[in-house]
């Protein structure tokens, strides 16, 4: 009997211990790693993600507090933007050019820029923070980067130069090309009728064209 | 069906050489690249590498290929791009046999440069609509069961250079960005049971940790299919210009996607709408209108020799030889015409025919200095037809840039030398 008591009181003594035990990790990390399949890796913490998820998508979500205006970002972007992309977004030498281009799709040679080509005003803040200037990655403030994709939509007019870009307006500025895009993919296409001709097949065999004649390609060393 | 292709242009003797009866023989004027021998090497001689000592074993702790093989080399077109940071180099896959790229020849696309990750602080980040946010360092990630899968990888510009007419004189400069590497890794479907995938999740954003922060959207449906976060490729650690530690891949679908030095994975339920989805990687038509989302890689073939740098040097018996692939899976057929596509004839495909996968396929036949225009076009599993540039033109205009997969035309002139040109 005596010897019984005492069992029972050092089970429930450990059965309290792992208790605690598991609440304790439940509290330090929202769920035991054995729940998971594999039990690997650690849970985020929400600093962390908050560090890493720097994503913006175009109805806004992911955009960071923040705001400027394109009078705001001319200084910007001419100290930390110009030298590749030109005081106009015109683009020197084989650069990005950010600005113009509007009605160009259709042509011969059609120029594809933030103002005539881009669907998303995000895309651009989503690019512009992670990536540019190039070579200098996630050097922009969050508010030097809505004043620099400010001032690079004005230069395309899309919005006028007092307009407050923030997290709160990026996700309603229509872009010019919006409905420009179609989906899904159309592909497969350029399919031969029934199955393809192998002998005396109706195709043109002129050399029209030659490479070598064109003399663009690199010399070999 | 290889008995109907006895027309004029195409005959069944010149194609099937193992059998002909006539042998040229004649050897054609050396063009560059060759060397003359040196008859003190040859036959009855002792060659001057027989009676020394070679170098010992460790002379390379990391083999490299013999220094007669320089040339064998990824190349760029430097006028293409505004710095090397942001630009591409080339496979050399006219110098190469078999499917498997070599890791130091797979082509590179950087959009800002390498980054030098240091393993122990690699991390890949899982966040977004899960049910766990998680965390894994590359020693977790090589926990995973472990998948290992040979897939193509392609760049959806690849070939993008020759939509308005035959632009650069190489099948390096022409076909080379592609690669084909065997990964080791974890399925993602593995790493979304491990995050408990909301069902409200219908995207993945993959992002990179390089100076571009490369990011692109997946759906749902291809990630649990058959997606992988890769750290091995040929059986060693990923290289540093493929993503060392961990890179994602996404079988049969265009290179952009195949996020490099991934450190994050967002789900969420709306496509992100990434620079590289809407304003690089979508395909302007004549009208002004764009595809997008274009990611499958569809059939594609090409003669690797003879191509431009690879002309036919000898008269008499020679190998045609060449590479085919498809993003929908495996390759069924692939035809080769030596008269510009008026008559064709079925190559032999090699083993193992993998989906997904390069698919090696060549051709004996007889040369007797007469001119050719070679072409191949390639058939996958699902009965998809490699079109012509025309077809493609018919639909798609000449401004798409990408997903090119027409089927070339290499002029083999009498002289042996091989150009990319353009009928018409």
């Amino acid at each position: 009997m005596y010897v019984l008591v005492e069992k029972n009181m050092v089970l429930r003594a450990f059965s309290v211990a792992w208790l605690s035990i598991c609440l304790t990790f439940v509290f330090v990390a929202g769920v035991n790693a054995a729940d998971r399949p594999f039990g690997l890796g650690s849970l985020a913490t929400t600093e962390q993600v908050s560090g890493w998820d720097i994503d913006v998508r175009p109805d806004g979500k992911g955009a960071p507090i923040g705001s400027g205006n394109a009078i705001e970002g001319e200084e910007i972007y001419a100290e930390r933007c110009a030298a590749c992309h030109g005081d106009f977004g015109e683009g020197i030498d084989r650069w990005p050019i950010l600005a113009g281009g509007l009605g160009s799709l259709t042509s011969e040679d059609p120029v594809k820029t933030v103002g005539s080509y881009w669907p998303y005003a995000s895309t651009a803040y989503d690019y512009i923070y992670r990536a540019m200037p190039f070579g200098e990655a996630q050097s922009l403030t969050h508010n030097e980067t809505y004043q620099v994709v400010a001032y690079i939509l004005n230069m395309s007019d899309i919005i006028d130069e007092e307009f407050i870009l923030s997290n709160e307006t990026i996700g309603k500025v229509k872009m010019p090309n919006q409905k420009g895009f179609m989906m899904p993919d159309p592909r497969p296409d350029g399919q031969p009728k029934g199955n393809p001709c192998m002998s005396n097949c109706s195709v043109p065999t002129k050399v029209i064209g030659r490479a070598r004649s064109i003399d663009v390609t690199p010399d070999k060393e | 069906m290889t008995q109907k292709t006895d027309k004029a242009a195409l005959s069944r003797r010149q194609i099937l050489g193992g059998t002909a009866a006539t042998i040229g023989g004649m050897a054609v004027a050396p063009l560059a690249g060759a060397t003359d021998p040196n008859p003190l090497n040859l036959p009855p001689n002792v060659p001057e590498w027989t009676p020394y000592l070679g170098v010992g074993v460790d002379a390379t702790p990391y083999g490299v290929p013999s220094e007669h093989e320089s040339h064998v080399i990824r190349r760029n077109v430097e006028w293409l791009t505004a710095s090397a940071e942001s630009s591409v180099n080339f496979t050399p896959i006219q110098d190469l046999d078999g499917t498997i790229t070599p890791n130091g020849l797979c082509f590179e696309r950087h959009h800002g440069g390498v980054p030098e990750v240091i393993p122990a602080d690699y991390r890949l980040m899982i966040n977004g609509l899960v049910d766990r946010e998680l965390i894994f360092t590359i020693d977790d990630l090589k926990r995973f069961p472990q998948v290992n899968r040979f897939h193509f990888l392609e760049c959806a510009a690849n070939g993008g250079m020759e939509w308005r007419g035959a632009q650069l004189n190489g099948c390096q400069y022409t076909f080379g960005m592609v690669h084909n590497v065997q990964y080791s890794g974890v399925l993602l479907s593995d790493i979304c049971r491990e995050a408990g995938v909301k069902p409200s999740a219908k995207w993945v954003l993959a992002e990179g940790g390089d100076s571009a922060g490369m990011n692109r959207s997946v759906p749902i449906e291809k990630i649990l299919d058959d997606c992988m976060i890769a750290y091995s490729m040929n059986g060693e650690a990923l290289r540093p210009e493929q993503g060392y530690p961990a890179r994602l891949v996404v079988p049969g679908w265009e290179g952009n996607m195949w996020i490099k030095w991934i450190r994050r994975l967002e789900f969420g339920d709306e496509p992100y709408m990434a620079r590289e989805e809407t304003s690089k990687y979508t395909d302007l038509m004549e009208d002004g209108k764009a595809r997008m989302f274009t990611w499958v890689m569809e059939a594609k073939s090409v003669v690797t020799s003879p191509s431009p740098e690879k002309h036919i040097m000898s008269k008499g018996q020679n190998l045609l030889k060449g590479l085919a692939w498809s993003g929908r899976g495996k390759i069924r057929r692939v035809d080769v015409s030596i008269d510009g596509g008026l008559n064709w004839q079925t190559a032999k495909i090699h083993g193992p025919i993998l989906g997904k996968s390069l698919t090696r396929f060549t051709m004996p036949f007889k040369w007797n200095g007469e001119e050719l225009k070679v072409q191949s076009r390639a058939m996958d599993e699902t009965g998809y037809v490699q079109p012509t540039i025309e077809a493609l033109q018919k639909e798609r205009g000449v401004k798409s840039i990408y997903h090119n997969n027409s089927i070339a035309t290499w002029l083999v002139k009498s002289t042996g030398e091989v150009e990319n040109v353009r009928l018409g």
